[in-house]
């Protein structure tokens, strides 16, 4: 039956085995359910061979290395310190921080990348003319990589002949030291990432408008009633998965965020906006201590673990109450 | 057909068919929305579509000037006279068309790399039997959960350990290993009817066949989303190019962008018409297929 797989070890195998095989049904089961495992394992075998080397291999090496005293730069293995890089970890204030400073972004970025991308759709699936027009406009910005858009902003941004500050000013308003000051620094990163990202809400958020029948609207407004009401009592309802996939894909993106920081601010000014993603990156690659990176990587992949695993309780919950 | 397909692969909830943001479509009037409502509509959207085009088009309007004159205050839009100086300055001097090449390069390998190693392990764990099956798919999905921001302190290492800093391999090979890719293909691969299978395995066709001839043709739009995605994620990732190489020569797009600021100063001019040539190939391919790429993003609910 499984005439499959072209290697030649199996091909040879499966023409001996009937001669040797007794017909018994035992025997047989077991040769064929030998011979089929093999068959159906070897489409999965190249994916599982990658996926152990860059994916389950450095995971669990990243574990081993936490272990130990481990340098870039020095020998692996030879100082083995149980979990005192993880006490470190808990006891350093940087680390704190800059989690910290993660936390404040998506809770700065968050809020606007969802509610404002709901507005967009909300707008955009009404009948306006030149929809396309701004699909472009939102969703273009998403297919930029971060370096274009740090270049692009932080340009923006400049003090005296930025574009921003110019207008400021040619209202007679002050200057805003966008990302020189520490107090604002984060908001104008959020800003920027609010502008980046949100094509990507909307066009999620576009997709869950077109699935909700039209016929409901027609009853509604037989019953009298009005656009807002409509939206408030069948729109936002019937959106309440789309809104917590959004809200779980946006968390766990936030809390990720590296890339605009590091090339807006690269953490500044004096360390306000530093993410602890780039303070992993700054001990295991310009202090070389990667056993402690890797300590500060675990105790940061637990969290994301936690936030994603309460998000997709929440998920399916609310799958179950809107389906049943 | 296409819809269904787009139902199938909506894996994770905002299911797509395929008029969803089609904009060739008429636009059914709503019930109870009035005409003043879509004038109102209407003029917030232009607004705001104007201001999200804002920075894009003072990103053009600085790199068509003379650089003597991108500072100047009060700000103005168009310079004394508009020039591609800085355009040919940085084309001609720069690295630029090396990172294109090298961010092209590296981004279809690590694509058709992730299609194949992906939709073959799909097809297995779809239409074998084997032991062992439905534990290995979980083994396989719990990798979702992994972000690959955690894994760059002992990637990198392993990449030093198999002497594959500074190479292409050392960029393409860590991104290949997709488990949404094997996901997405799963999901597809389960709503296909057995019959058509059970056809072709009766006359006489190897699996590896029936994956190849059936199976890839039938399968169009999840390769399609499969694809986009991962090319998409694959030519805009600046972390791991930035950690694996360190050679100038060897960079992609977004990591030589990256050090453009410092190696032009306050040429603002030709940081600004870097930006623009760096953000060009994207924007132009999605001018083209738009629809695939914002079904293929909807669809999926895959954010880079």
């Amino acid at each position: 039956m499984a005439r499959t797989v072209s290697t030649p070890a199996v091909s040879t195998a499966r023409e001996r085995v009937p001669k040797r095989a007794t017909p018994t049904r035992g025997a047989t089961g077991r040769t064929r359910g030998w011979r089929a495992d093999l068959a159906g394992l070897s489409f999965v075998i190249p994916f599982l061979i990658a996926y152990g080397i860059f994916l389950v291999w450095p995971v669990i090496q990243g574990f081993r290395m936490s272990l130990f005293n481990w340098s870039l730069t020095g020998s692996g293995t030879t100082d083995f310190m149980g979990f005192a890089n993880y006490r470190e970890t808990f006891q350093d204030p940087n680390f704190w921080s800059s989690l910290w400073h993660t936390l404040l972004f998506t809770l700065l970025s968050t809020p606007p990348l969802v509610i404002l991308s709901l507005l967009f759709a909300l707008l955009a699936n009404r009948a306006v003319p030149a929809r396309w027009l701004y699909r472009l406009a939102f969703f273009s910005p998403y297919l930029l990589p971060s370096s274009v858009v740090a270049l692009i902003w932080v340009w923006m941004y400049q003090p005296g002949f930025g574009l921003i500050n110019g207008y400021l000013m040619r209202l007679g308003l002050g200057e805003i030291a966008w990302l020189s000051d520490p107090d604002v620094a984060m908001i104008s990163i959020a800003i920027t990432t609010v502008w980046w990202t949100i094509g990507f809400n909307f066009v999620l958020y576009l997709a869950g408008l077109q699935e909700i029948p039209q016929d409901i609207y027609e009853a509604a407004a037989i019953d009298g009633a009005t656009g807002l009401e409509q939206v408030r009592s069948i729109t936002l309802p019937l959106l309440a998965r789309t809104t917590t996939l959004i809200l779980v894909l946006q968390v766990l993106a936030s809390l990720k965020v590296f890339d605009q920081i590091f090339l807006m601010t690269n953490g500044g000014p004096n360390f306000s906006t530093r993410p602890v993603i780039q303070y992993i990156y700054e001990q295991g690659f310009t202090t070389y201590r990667v056993g402690y990176a890797s300590a500060m990587s675990y105790a940061f992949f637990l969290l994301i673990l936690v936030v994603s695993l309460v998000q997709f309780t929440l998920l399916n919950r609310r799958r179950g109450g809107v389906d049943g | 057909m296409a819809s269904q397909v787009n139902q199938q692969v909506a894996a994770p909830g905002a299911g797509l068919n395929a008029r969803t943001a089609d904009p060739d479509v008429p636009k059914s009037p709503k019930q109870g929305q009035g005409r003043i409502g879509n004038w109102i509509a209407t003029g917030l959207l232009i607004l705001f579509a104007a201001l999200w085009f804002l920075p894009l088009a003072w990103a053009v309007a600085t790199a068509l000037k003379p650089e003597a004159e991108t500072t100047d205050i009060p700000v103005k839009w168009i310079a004394s006279k508009v020039t591609l100086e800085a355009f040919q300055s940085v084309l001609n001097a720069g690295n630029l068309p090396r990172w294109y090449f090298n961010s092209a390069l590296t981004s279809l390998a690590i694509t058709v790399i992730t299609v194949l190693l992906g939709s073959l392990a799909a097809f297995g764990f779809s239409r074998a039997r084997f032991r062992g099956r439905n534990v290995l798919f979980w083994f396989v999905l719990a990798g979702i959960m992994v972000p690959g921001q955690i894994l760059i302190v002992p990637l990198f290492t392993q990449m030093q350990a198999f002497r594959m800093v500074d190479t292409y391999w050392g960029i393409i090979l860590p991104q290949v290993a997709s488990p949404i890719a094997v996901f997405i293909f799963k999901q597809f691969f389960d709503g296909i009817p057995r019959d058509l299978e059970e056809a072709a395995t009766l006359d006489g066709a190897s699996r590896l066949r029936v994956y190849w001839q059936i199976w890839m043709p039938l399968s169009r739009s999840a390769i399609a989303a499969v694809s986009i995605f991962t090319f998409v994620a694959a030519w805009n990732n600046f972390l791991w190019p930035f950690i694996v190489i360190t050679n100038p020569d060897m960079m992609t797009l977004p990591v030589g962008l990256s050090q453009v600021q410092t190696a032009y100063g306050i040429r603002y001019a030709q940081i600004m018409a870097s930006a623009v040539l760096g953000g060009l190939p994207l924007l132009v391919v999605f001018l083209f297929f738009q629809r695939q790429i914002v079904q293929g993003i909807a669809g999926t609910g895959i954010k880079g």
